[in-house]
Protein backbone atom coordinates (compact mmCIF):
# COMPACT_ATOMS: atom_id res chain seq x y z
CA UNK A 1 0.00 0.00 0.00
CA UNK A 2 0.72 3.58 -1.21
CA UNK A 3 -0.28 6.80 -1.40
CA UNK A 4 0.78 9.85 -2.97
CA UNK A 5 0.73 13.38 -1.22
CA UNK A 6 -1.34 14.77 -4.19
CA UNK A 7 -3.62 12.12 -3.17
CA UNK A 8 -4.18 12.75 0.40
CA UNK A 9 -4.37 16.40 -0.86
CA UNK A 10 -7.08 15.70 -3.04
CA UNK A 11 -8.93 13.25 0.08
CA UNK A 12 -8.39 16.96 2.11
CA UNK A 13 -10.58 19.00 -0.40
CA UNK A 14 -13.07 16.30 -0.49
CA UNK A 15 -13.32 16.83 3.34
CA UNK A 16 -12.63 12.98 3.36
CA UNK A 17 -9.19 12.74 5.04
CA UNK A 18 -8.88 10.95 7.64
CA UNK A 19 -6.70 12.49 10.45
CA UNK A 20 -5.28 11.41 13.77
CA UNK A 21 -2.91 12.65 16.16
CA UNK A 22 0.41 11.20 17.09
CA UNK A 23 -0.72 10.38 20.24
CA UNK A 24 -4.19 8.44 18.91
CA UNK A 25 -2.26 6.57 16.40
CA UNK A 26 -0.84 4.70 18.79
CA UNK A 27 -4.41 2.90 20.23
CA UNK A 28 -5.31 2.67 16.72
CA UNK A 29 -2.69 0.76 15.30
CA UNK A 30 -3.43 -1.90 18.18
CA UNK A 31 -6.74 -2.38 17.48
CA UNK A 32 -6.63 -2.11 13.44
CA UNK A 33 -3.52 -3.68 12.90
CA UNK A 34 -0.51 -1.77 10.85
CA UNK A 35 -2.22 -2.81 7.45
CA UNK A 36 -5.03 -1.65 7.81
CA UNK A 37 -4.45 1.54 9.61
CA UNK A 38 -2.20 2.48 6.79
CA UNK A 39 -5.11 2.17 4.71
CA UNK A 40 -7.28 4.33 6.38
CA UNK A 41 -5.15 6.80 8.07
CA UNK A 42 -4.17 9.83 5.35
CA UNK A 43 -2.13 12.02 8.24
CA UNK A 44 -0.67 12.05 11.49
CA UNK A 45 -0.03 15.58 13.03
CA UNK A 46 2.11 15.74 15.59
CA UNK A 47 3.20 19.04 18.13
CA UNK A 48 5.80 20.17 20.76
CA UNK A 49 5.63 23.15 23.04
CA UNK A 50 8.49 24.51 25.03
CA UNK A 51 11.02 26.84 24.50
CA UNK A 52 13.30 27.36 21.58
CA UNK A 53 16.21 29.64 21.85
CA UNK A 54 17.30 29.95 17.91
CA UNK A 55 14.49 31.98 17.26
CA UNK A 56 13.69 35.60 16.02
CA UNK A 57 11.99 37.82 13.80
CA UNK A 58 12.14 40.62 11.16
CA UNK A 59 10.46 42.93 10.12
CA UNK A 60 10.44 46.50 7.79
CA UNK A 61 8.65 48.70 9.11
CA UNK A 62 8.60 51.44 6.35
CA UNK A 63 10.35 54.29 5.21
CA UNK A 64 10.49 57.91 7.57
CA UNK A 65 10.13 60.98 6.58
CA UNK A 66 13.19 61.87 6.17
CA UNK A 67 14.25 58.95 5.52
CA UNK A 68 16.57 56.55 8.29
CA UNK A 69 19.11 54.31 7.28
CA UNK A 70 18.54 51.76 10.38
CA UNK A 71 21.29 49.76 8.62
CA UNK A 72 25.06 50.38 10.64
CA UNK A 73 22.59 52.28 13.27
CA UNK A 74 21.31 51.31 16.11
CA UNK A 75 17.51 50.34 17.41
CA UNK A 76 15.97 49.17 20.19
CA UNK A 77 12.38 47.50 20.29
CA UNK A 78 10.57 48.30 23.78
CA UNK A 79 14.64 48.44 24.66
CA UNK A 80 15.35 45.46 23.65
CA UNK A 81 18.65 45.75 20.94
CA UNK A 82 17.46 44.78 17.16
CA UNK A 83 19.95 43.63 14.59
CA UNK A 84 20.69 46.30 12.29
CA UNK A 85 22.83 44.96 9.88
CA UNK A 86 20.80 44.96 7.09
CA UNK A 87 19.16 47.97 4.72
CA UNK A 88 17.21 50.98 5.83
CA UNK A 89 14.10 50.03 7.20
CA UNK A 90 14.89 46.08 7.67
CA UNK A 91 15.52 44.68 11.55
CA UNK A 92 15.65 41.22 13.14
CA UNK A 93 15.37 40.79 16.56
CA UNK A 94 16.67 37.26 18.19
CA UNK A 95 14.53 35.82 21.15
CA UNK A 96 17.73 36.06 23.70
CA UNK A 97 18.38 39.34 23.34
CA UNK A 98 18.37 41.57 26.47
CA UNK A 99 18.59 45.28 27.20
CA UNK A 100 21.49 47.08 27.62
CA UNK A 101 20.69 47.59 31.00
CA UNK A 102 19.72 44.17 32.13
CA UNK A 103 21.57 43.50 35.38
CA UNK A 104 22.14 40.02 34.08
CA UNK A 105 23.88 37.57 36.12
CA UNK A 106 25.63 40.23 38.08
CA UNK A 107 22.97 39.40 40.93
CA UNK A 108 23.41 35.52 40.43
CA UNK A 109 20.71 34.28 39.39
CA UNK A 110 19.50 36.79 37.26
CA UNK A 111 16.08 37.46 36.66
CA UNK A 112 15.75 37.90 33.18
CA UNK A 113 12.37 38.91 33.46
CA UNK A 114 12.23 40.98 29.94
CA UNK A 115 14.30 40.01 26.35
CA UNK A 116 13.40 39.46 22.73
CA UNK A 117 11.15 36.65 22.98
CA UNK A 118 8.55 38.91 25.26
CA UNK A 119 9.28 41.95 22.67
CA UNK A 120 7.77 38.86 19.81
CA UNK A 121 4.92 37.80 22.19
CA UNK A 122 3.71 41.33 22.39
CA UNK A 123 4.14 42.16 19.09
CA UNK A 124 1.79 39.21 17.95
CA UNK A 125 -0.83 40.71 20.80
CA UNK A 126 -0.91 43.40 18.78
CA UNK A 127 0.74 45.86 21.30
CA UNK A 128 2.49 48.80 20.10
CA UNK A 129 6.28 48.82 20.47
CA UNK A 130 8.23 51.42 20.99
CA UNK A 131 10.99 51.77 18.27
CA UNK A 132 14.35 54.00 19.03
CA UNK A 133 16.61 54.28 16.53
CA UNK A 134 19.93 56.62 15.91
CA UNK A 135 21.43 56.08 12.46
CA UNK A 136 25.06 58.16 11.27
CA UNK A 137 23.00 59.95 8.55
CA UNK A 138 23.27 59.83 4.30
CA UNK A 139 23.23 62.08 1.73
CA UNK A 140 19.80 59.91 0.59
CA UNK A 141 19.51 58.90 4.67
CA UNK A 142 19.52 61.93 6.51
CA UNK A 143 17.56 61.62 9.47
CA UNK A 144 19.73 60.40 12.99
CA UNK A 145 17.34 60.28 15.16
CA UNK A 146 13.78 58.17 15.21
CA UNK A 147 11.31 57.44 18.05
CA UNK A 148 8.11 56.19 17.06
CA UNK A 149 5.51 53.24 18.49
CA UNK A 150 5.07 50.43 15.70
CA UNK A 151 2.38 48.14 15.40
CA UNK A 152 2.58 44.69 13.56
CA UNK A 153 -0.49 45.48 11.72
CA UNK A 154 1.53 48.35 9.85
CA UNK A 155 4.73 46.81 9.17
CA UNK A 156 5.34 45.84 5.61
CA UNK A 157 6.59 42.20 6.65
CA UNK A 158 7.12 40.51 10.49
CA UNK A 159 7.98 37.24 9.95
CA UNK A 160 8.96 34.69 12.15
CA UNK A 161 12.15 33.60 11.28
CA UNK A 162 13.51 30.26 13.70
CA UNK A 163 17.10 28.68 12.62
CA UNK A 164 17.25 26.06 14.95
CA UNK A 165 13.43 24.37 16.40
CA UNK A 166 11.95 21.05 17.17
CA UNK A 167 15.21 19.74 18.46
CA UNK A 168 14.42 15.84 17.65
CA UNK A 169 15.12 13.89 21.35
CA UNK A 170 16.95 16.37 23.63
CA UNK A 171 19.37 15.88 26.76
CA UNK A 172 17.66 14.61 29.63
CA UNK A 173 19.27 17.53 32.52
CA UNK A 174 20.37 16.47 35.88
CA UNK A 175 23.17 18.22 38.70
CA UNK A 176 25.67 15.66 40.16
CA UNK A 177 27.45 18.52 42.10
CA UNK A 178 26.98 19.70 45.29
CA UNK A 179 25.17 23.30 44.43
CA UNK A 180 22.65 24.21 42.94
CA UNK A 181 22.80 25.65 39.25
CA UNK A 182 20.57 28.01 37.29
CA UNK A 183 20.75 26.63 33.46
CA UNK A 184 18.55 26.82 30.53
CA UNK A 185 17.51 23.14 31.92
CA UNK A 186 15.98 25.17 34.26
CA UNK A 187 16.81 25.31 38.72
CA UNK A 188 18.76 22.32 38.86
CA UNK A 189 18.95 20.84 42.71
CA UNK A 190 22.32 19.33 43.90
CA UNK A 191 23.24 15.76 44.49
CA UNK A 192 20.47 14.47 41.51
CA UNK A 193 18.24 16.51 43.74
CA UNK A 194 15.33 16.86 40.10
CA UNK A 195 15.52 15.80 36.49
CA UNK A 196 14.01 18.07 34.15
CA UNK A 197 13.55 16.85 30.16
CA UNK A 198 12.08 19.16 27.07
CA UNK A 199 10.49 17.29 24.17
CA UNK A 200 7.14 16.12 23.87
CA UNK A 201 8.13 12.56 23.41
CA UNK A 202 5.84 10.89 21.45
CA UNK A 203 4.10 13.39 20.12
CA UNK A 204 6.94 15.32 19.00
CA UNK A 205 7.44 15.95 15.58
CA UNK A 206 10.69 14.46 14.70
CA UNK A 207 10.19 11.79 16.73
CA UNK A 208 7.62 10.30 14.66
CA UNK A 209 9.42 10.94 11.35
CA UNK A 210 12.97 9.75 12.73
CA UNK A 211 14.40 9.25 9.33
CA UNK A 212 12.85 12.41 7.16
CA UNK A 213 11.26 10.60 5.00
CA UNK A 214 8.29 13.00 4.70
CA UNK A 215 9.68 16.34 6.65
CA UNK A 216 11.57 18.05 4.17
CA UNK A 217 12.26 22.03 3.27
CA UNK A 218 8.68 23.41 2.12
CA UNK A 219 6.98 21.18 4.45
CA UNK A 220 4.18 23.54 5.55
CA UNK A 221 3.92 23.47 9.15
CA UNK A 222 1.59 24.78 12.43
CA UNK A 223 3.34 27.37 13.84
CA UNK A 224 2.89 30.19 16.35
CA UNK A 225 -0.74 29.46 16.01
CA UNK A 226 -0.62 29.74 12.07
CA UNK A 227 0.45 28.56 8.92
CA UNK A 228 4.54 28.14 8.66
CA UNK A 229 7.33 26.57 6.15
CA UNK A 230 10.26 24.34 7.03
CA UNK A 231 12.68 26.48 5.44
CA UNK A 232 16.21 24.65 6.65
CA UNK A 233 17.34 21.82 8.54
CA UNK A 234 18.06 23.95 11.68
CA UNK A 235 21.72 24.67 12.86
CA UNK A 236 23.26 21.45 15.19
CA UNK A 237 21.29 19.29 12.63
CA UNK A 238 23.26 15.97 13.60
CA UNK A 239 21.52 13.52 12.24
CA UNK A 240 23.91 10.57 12.96
CA UNK A 241 24.09 9.37 16.50
CA UNK A 242 23.27 6.18 18.19
CA UNK A 243 19.54 4.77 17.18
CA UNK A 244 17.21 2.68 18.98
CA UNK A 245 15.86 -0.14 16.72
CA UNK A 246 12.82 1.84 15.96
CA UNK A 247 14.86 4.74 14.03
CA UNK A 248 14.70 6.75 17.25
CA UNK A 249 17.84 9.10 18.34
CA UNK A 250 19.19 8.66 22.07
CA UNK A 251 20.54 11.72 22.24
CA UNK A 252 19.50 15.37 20.50
CA UNK A 253 19.79 15.00 17.07
CA UNK A 254 17.67 16.57 13.97
CA UNK A 255 16.39 20.61 14.08
CA UNK A 256 14.33 22.08 11.60
CA UNK A 257 14.69 26.28 10.38
CA UNK A 258 10.91 27.20 10.24
CA UNK A 259 9.58 30.34 9.12
CA UNK A 260 6.37 32.40 9.05
CA UNK A 261 4.32 35.59 8.46
CA UNK A 262 3.78 36.76 11.84
CA UNK A 263 0.76 38.61 11.23
CA UNK A 264 -1.32 35.47 11.56
CA UNK A 265 0.22 33.79 14.85
CA UNK A 266 -0.93 33.83 18.19
CA UNK A 267 0.43 35.12 21.46
CA UNK A 268 -1.24 31.76 22.40
CA UNK A 269 2.01 29.87 20.56
CA UNK A 270 4.73 32.37 20.96
CA UNK A 271 5.49 33.13 24.41
CA UNK A 272 7.95 35.19 25.86
CA UNK A 273 10.15 33.10 28.40
CA UNK A 274 12.63 33.85 31.31
CA UNK A 275 14.69 31.08 32.44
CA UNK A 276 16.46 32.12 35.66
CA UNK A 277 19.76 32.53 35.76
CA UNK A 278 20.29 31.89 32.35
CA UNK A 279 18.54 34.12 29.84
CA UNK A 280 15.38 35.04 27.86
CA UNK A 281 13.81 32.98 25.02
CA UNK A 282 10.42 32.27 23.70
CA UNK A 283 8.15 28.97 23.69
CA UNK A 284 7.10 28.18 19.89
CA UNK A 285 4.37 26.25 19.20
CA UNK A 286 5.12 23.83 16.35
CA UNK A 287 3.06 21.19 14.43
CA UNK A 288 3.93 18.87 11.64
CA UNK A 289 1.78 16.99 9.53
CA UNK A 290 3.16 13.46 8.37
CA UNK A 291 1.34 12.03 5.29
CA UNK A 292 1.41 8.34 5.51
CA UNK A 293 2.11 7.13 2.50
CA UNK A 294 2.83 3.76 3.46
CA UNK A 295 3.07 1.11 6.19
CA UNK A 296 6.59 1.90 6.80
CA UNK A 297 5.77 5.75 7.99
CA UNK A 298 2.63 4.84 9.38
CA UNK A 299 5.18 2.50 11.91
CA UNK A 300 7.60 5.46 12.84
CA UNK A 301 4.50 7.06 13.79
CA UNK A 302 3.36 4.69 16.40
CA UNK A 303 6.40 5.33 18.58
CA UNK A 304 5.21 5.54 22.47
CA UNK A 305 7.01 7.03 25.21
CA UNK A 306 8.47 4.23 26.50
CA UNK A 307 10.15 3.75 23.34
CA UNK A 308 12.04 7.32 23.06
CA UNK A 309 14.90 6.77 25.31
CA UNK A 310 17.13 9.78 25.80
CA UNK A 311 20.69 10.12 27.91
CA UNK A 312 20.80 11.98 31.23
CA UNK A 313 23.38 15.01 31.24
CA UNK A 314 25.39 16.06 34.48
CA UNK A 315 24.82 19.73 34.08
CA UNK A 316 26.67 20.26 37.35
CA UNK A 317 29.81 19.89 35.56
CA UNK A 318 31.16 17.67 32.56
CA UNK A 319 28.28 19.52 30.28
CA UNK A 320 30.09 22.46 30.69
CA UNK A 321 33.36 21.25 29.28
CA UNK A 322 31.96 19.37 27.01
CA UNK A 323 32.96 15.93 28.60
CA UNK A 324 31.32 13.01 26.98
CA UNK A 325 28.99 10.19 28.98
CA UNK A 326 25.88 10.43 30.82
CA UNK A 327 24.71 9.67 34.21
CA UNK A 328 22.24 6.65 32.28
CA UNK A 329 19.60 6.24 30.36
CA UNK A 330 15.95 6.97 30.55
CA UNK A 331 12.52 6.30 28.52
CA UNK A 332 10.08 9.28 28.32
CA UNK A 333 7.75 6.73 29.62
CA UNK A 334 9.79 7.01 32.94
CA UNK A 335 10.22 10.71 32.70
CA UNK A 336 6.54 11.08 32.60
CA UNK A 337 5.92 8.97 35.53
CA UNK A 338 7.56 11.85 37.48
CA UNK A 339 10.19 9.88 38.94
CA UNK A 340 13.41 8.03 37.56
CA UNK A 341 16.16 6.09 39.32
CA UNK A 342 19.82 7.06 38.66
CA UNK A 343 22.69 5.82 40.41
CA UNK A 344 20.68 4.53 42.24
CA UNK A 345 18.62 7.45 43.65
CA UNK A 346 14.92 8.20 43.00
CA UNK A 347 14.73 11.78 41.67
CA UNK A 348 11.54 13.70 40.77
CA UNK A 349 11.59 14.44 37.43
CA UNK A 350 9.68 17.59 35.64
CA UNK A 351 9.47 18.67 32.05
CA UNK A 352 9.80 22.28 30.63
CA UNK A 353 7.76 21.75 27.45
CA UNK A 354 4.23 21.72 28.41
CA UNK A 355 2.18 18.26 26.53
CA UNK A 356 -1.41 19.62 27.08
CA UNK A 357 -0.51 22.27 24.64
CA UNK A 358 1.19 19.72 22.42
CA UNK A 359 -1.71 18.01 22.30
CA UNK A 360 -3.69 21.25 21.53
CA UNK A 361 -1.15 21.56 18.63
CA UNK A 362 -1.91 18.30 17.14
CA UNK A 363 -5.42 18.39 17.71
CA UNK A 364 -5.52 22.15 16.29
CA UNK A 365 -3.70 20.91 12.69
CA UNK A 366 -5.87 17.46 12.37
CA UNK A 367 -8.67 20.04 12.73
CA UNK A 368 -7.72 22.09 10.03
CA UNK A 369 -6.88 19.65 7.35
CA UNK A 370 -10.24 18.12 8.37
CA UNK A 371 -12.10 21.08 7.25
CA UNK A 372 -9.80 21.35 4.50
CA UNK A 373 -8.08 24.35 5.64
CA UNK A 374 -4.99 23.07 5.63
CA UNK A 375 -3.22 21.10 2.67
CA UNK A 376 -0.17 19.01 2.85
CA UNK A 377 2.90 19.92 0.45
CA UNK A 378 5.49 17.91 -1.40
CA UNK A 379 9.07 18.83 0.28
CA UNK A 380 11.18 20.45 -2.16
CA UNK A 381 14.40 18.88 -0.97
CA UNK A 382 15.24 16.45 1.97
CA UNK A 383 16.42 17.47 5.22
CA UNK A 384 20.36 16.17 5.76
CA UNK A 385 19.97 12.09 6.58
CA UNK A 386 22.41 9.70 8.34
CA UNK A 387 24.39 9.07 5.32
CA UNK A 388 24.57 12.90 4.13
CA UNK A 389 27.58 13.42 6.34
CA UNK A 390 26.36 16.16 7.80
CA UNK A 391 28.06 16.30 11.42
CA UNK A 392 27.81 18.46 14.47
CA UNK A 393 31.42 19.78 15.22
CA UNK A 394 32.48 21.51 18.07
CA UNK A 395 34.81 24.48 17.69
CA UNK A 396 38.05 24.29 16.73
CA UNK A 397 39.62 26.55 18.91
CA UNK A 398 42.86 28.33 17.19
CA UNK A 399 44.47 31.03 19.11
CA UNK A 400 44.43 34.37 17.95
CA UNK A 401 48.44 35.76 18.16
CA UNK A 402 49.32 39.38 17.43
CA UNK B 1 -20.87 30.79 58.93
CA UNK B 2 -17.78 29.02 58.03
CA UNK B 3 -14.67 30.75 57.67
CA UNK B 4 -11.35 29.65 55.88
CA UNK B 5 -8.24 31.78 56.71
CA UNK B 6 -4.80 31.39 56.42
CA UNK B 7 -2.58 33.12 59.43
CA UNK B 8 1.05 33.99 60.93
CA UNK B 9 1.39 33.29 64.01
CA UNK B 10 4.34 34.75 66.32
CA UNK B 11 5.12 32.44 69.50
CA UNK B 12 7.43 34.53 72.73
CA UNK B 13 9.55 32.64 73.51
CA UNK B 14 8.77 31.15 76.77
CA UNK B 15 5.83 30.04 75.24
CA UNK B 16 7.60 26.79 73.94
CA UNK B 17 6.36 24.11 76.52
CA UNK B 18 2.57 24.97 76.69
CA UNK B 19 -0.04 22.97 74.22
CA UNK B 20 -1.53 26.30 72.57
CA UNK B 21 -2.73 24.57 69.41
CA UNK B 22 -3.90 21.51 71.24
CA UNK B 23 -5.88 23.59 73.38
CA UNK B 24 -6.46 25.74 70.05
CA UNK B 25 -8.40 22.75 68.24
CA UNK B 26 -10.06 21.05 70.87
CA UNK B 27 -11.38 24.05 73.09
CA UNK B 28 -12.79 26.04 69.70
CA UNK B 29 -13.53 23.34 67.75
CA UNK B 30 -11.67 24.60 64.85
CA UNK B 31 -9.82 22.47 61.67
CA UNK B 32 -6.60 23.24 60.98
CA UNK B 33 -3.64 23.07 58.82
CA UNK B 34 -0.24 23.31 59.77
CA UNK B 35 1.48 25.17 56.45
CA UNK B 36 4.53 26.32 57.81
CA UNK B 37 6.63 25.85 60.93
CA UNK B 38 9.65 27.38 62.53
CA UNK B 39 10.64 26.64 66.66
CA UNK B 40 13.59 26.53 67.95
CA UNK B 41 14.11 26.87 71.72
CA UNK B 42 15.36 29.89 72.95
CA UNK B 43 13.78 31.60 70.19
CA UNK B 44 10.57 33.08 68.90
CA UNK B 45 8.31 30.67 67.26
CA UNK B 46 6.37 31.47 64.18
CA UNK B 47 3.43 28.97 62.39
CA UNK B 48 1.77 29.57 59.79
CA UNK B 49 -1.94 28.54 59.78
CA UNK B 50 -4.95 27.42 57.55
CA UNK B 51 -7.89 27.98 60.04
CA UNK B 52 -11.49 27.33 59.87
CA UNK B 53 -14.49 26.70 61.58
CA UNK B 54 -17.55 28.34 62.76
CA UNK B 55 -17.16 32.37 62.40
CA UNK B 56 -18.33 32.21 66.94
CA UNK B 57 -15.39 29.81 67.52
CA UNK B 58 -12.75 31.16 65.31
CA UNK B 59 -13.23 34.52 67.04
CA UNK B 60 -12.99 32.88 70.10
CA UNK B 61 -10.04 30.92 69.16
CA UNK B 62 -8.46 33.83 67.90
CA UNK B 63 -8.81 35.62 71.28
CA UNK B 64 -7.27 32.70 73.35
CA UNK B 65 -4.14 33.09 71.06
CA UNK B 66 -3.75 36.38 72.03
CA UNK B 67 -4.58 36.57 75.40
CA UNK B 68 -2.14 33.76 75.95
CA UNK B 69 0.74 36.06 74.20
CA UNK B 70 0.82 34.70 70.48
CA UNK B 71 1.04 37.63 68.31
CA UNK B 72 -1.10 37.22 64.98
CA UNK B 73 -0.76 38.28 61.58
CA UNK B 74 -2.55 37.89 58.10
CA UNK B 75 -0.87 35.93 55.86
CA UNK B 76 1.01 39.39 53.95
CA UNK B 77 1.67 37.45 50.98
CA UNK B 78 -0.49 35.28 48.58
CA UNK B 79 0.64 33.66 45.84
CA UNK B 80 -1.74 32.99 42.68
CA UNK B 81 -1.55 31.49 39.55
CA UNK B 82 -1.94 33.62 36.23
CA UNK B 83 -4.04 31.09 34.49
CA UNK B 84 -3.62 32.69 31.28
CA UNK B 85 0.20 32.74 31.47
CA UNK B 86 1.02 29.33 32.98
CA UNK B 87 1.33 26.94 29.86
CA UNK B 88 1.19 23.78 31.68
CA UNK B 89 5.04 22.52 31.03
CA UNK B 90 5.24 21.58 35.02
CA UNK B 91 9.00 23.52 35.79
CA UNK B 92 7.39 24.06 39.44
CA UNK B 93 6.58 20.87 40.34
CA UNK B 94 9.86 19.67 41.73
CA UNK B 95 11.09 23.25 42.70
CA UNK B 96 8.14 23.89 45.12
CA UNK B 97 9.09 23.11 48.62
CA UNK B 98 5.85 21.94 49.79
CA UNK B 99 4.78 20.30 47.12
CA UNK B 100 1.77 22.70 45.92
CA UNK B 101 2.22 21.95 42.11
CA UNK B 102 0.75 18.64 40.95
CA UNK B 103 1.28 16.49 37.70
CA UNK B 104 -2.53 15.05 36.90
CA UNK B 105 -1.30 12.00 34.80
CA UNK B 106 -3.97 11.88 32.49
CA UNK B 107 -4.45 15.05 31.47
CA UNK B 108 -0.64 16.00 32.07
CA UNK B 109 -1.91 19.67 33.35
CA UNK B 110 -0.18 21.40 36.86
CA UNK B 111 -2.62 21.78 39.51
CA UNK B 112 -1.41 24.77 42.28
CA UNK B 113 -3.11 23.55 46.03
CA UNK B 114 -3.06 27.18 47.08
CA UNK B 115 -3.75 25.27 50.39
CA UNK B 116 -0.52 23.91 50.29
CA UNK B 117 1.61 27.26 49.28
CA UNK B 118 3.20 28.89 51.96
CA UNK B 119 4.04 32.05 50.14
CA UNK B 120 7.85 31.08 50.27
CA UNK B 121 8.21 32.65 46.28
CA UNK B 122 10.69 30.15 44.79
CA UNK B 123 8.24 29.40 42.21
CA UNK B 124 8.19 33.16 40.86
CA UNK B 125 11.53 33.22 39.34
CA UNK B 126 11.56 30.11 38.33
CA UNK B 127 8.02 29.64 36.60
CA UNK B 128 9.79 30.19 32.82
CA UNK B 129 6.41 32.05 31.91
CA UNK B 130 6.07 34.15 34.94
CA UNK B 131 2.55 32.92 35.39
CA UNK B 132 2.87 33.01 39.17
CA UNK B 133 2.44 36.03 40.95
CA UNK B 134 2.65 37.58 44.70
CA UNK B 135 0.45 39.76 46.40
CA UNK B 136 0.96 41.83 49.03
Amino acid sequence: MTKTIAEINEKIREGKAVVVTAEEIIDLVKEKGTKQAAQEVDVVTTGTFGPMCSSGAYFNIGHSKPRTKLGGGRAYLNDVPAYTGLAAADLFIGANALPDDDPRNRVHPGEFNYGGGHVIEELVAGRDIRLSATAYGTDCYPRKKLETWINIKDLNEAVLFNIRNAYQNYNVAANASNKIIYTYMGVLKPNLGNINYATAGQLSPLLNDPYYKTIGIGTRIFLGGGIGYVAWHGTQHNPNVPRSENGVPRESAGTLAVIGDLKQMEPRWLVGTSMLGYGCTITVGIGVPIPILSEEILTYTTVTDDEILAAVIDYGGPYQNLKAGALGEVSYGQLKSGRVVIQGKEVPTASLSSYPRAVEIATTLKDWIISSRFQLTEPVAPLPDVESGVNFKPLKERPVKD
Amino acid sequence: MVVSKRIVLHFPRRMGDRPIIYRLIKDYDLEFNILKALITPEDEGLMILALSGEQENYDKGIKYLTKNGVRIQALSQDVTRNEERCTHCGACVTICPTGAFRLDHATRLISFDHEKCVACGICIKACPPRAMEVHF
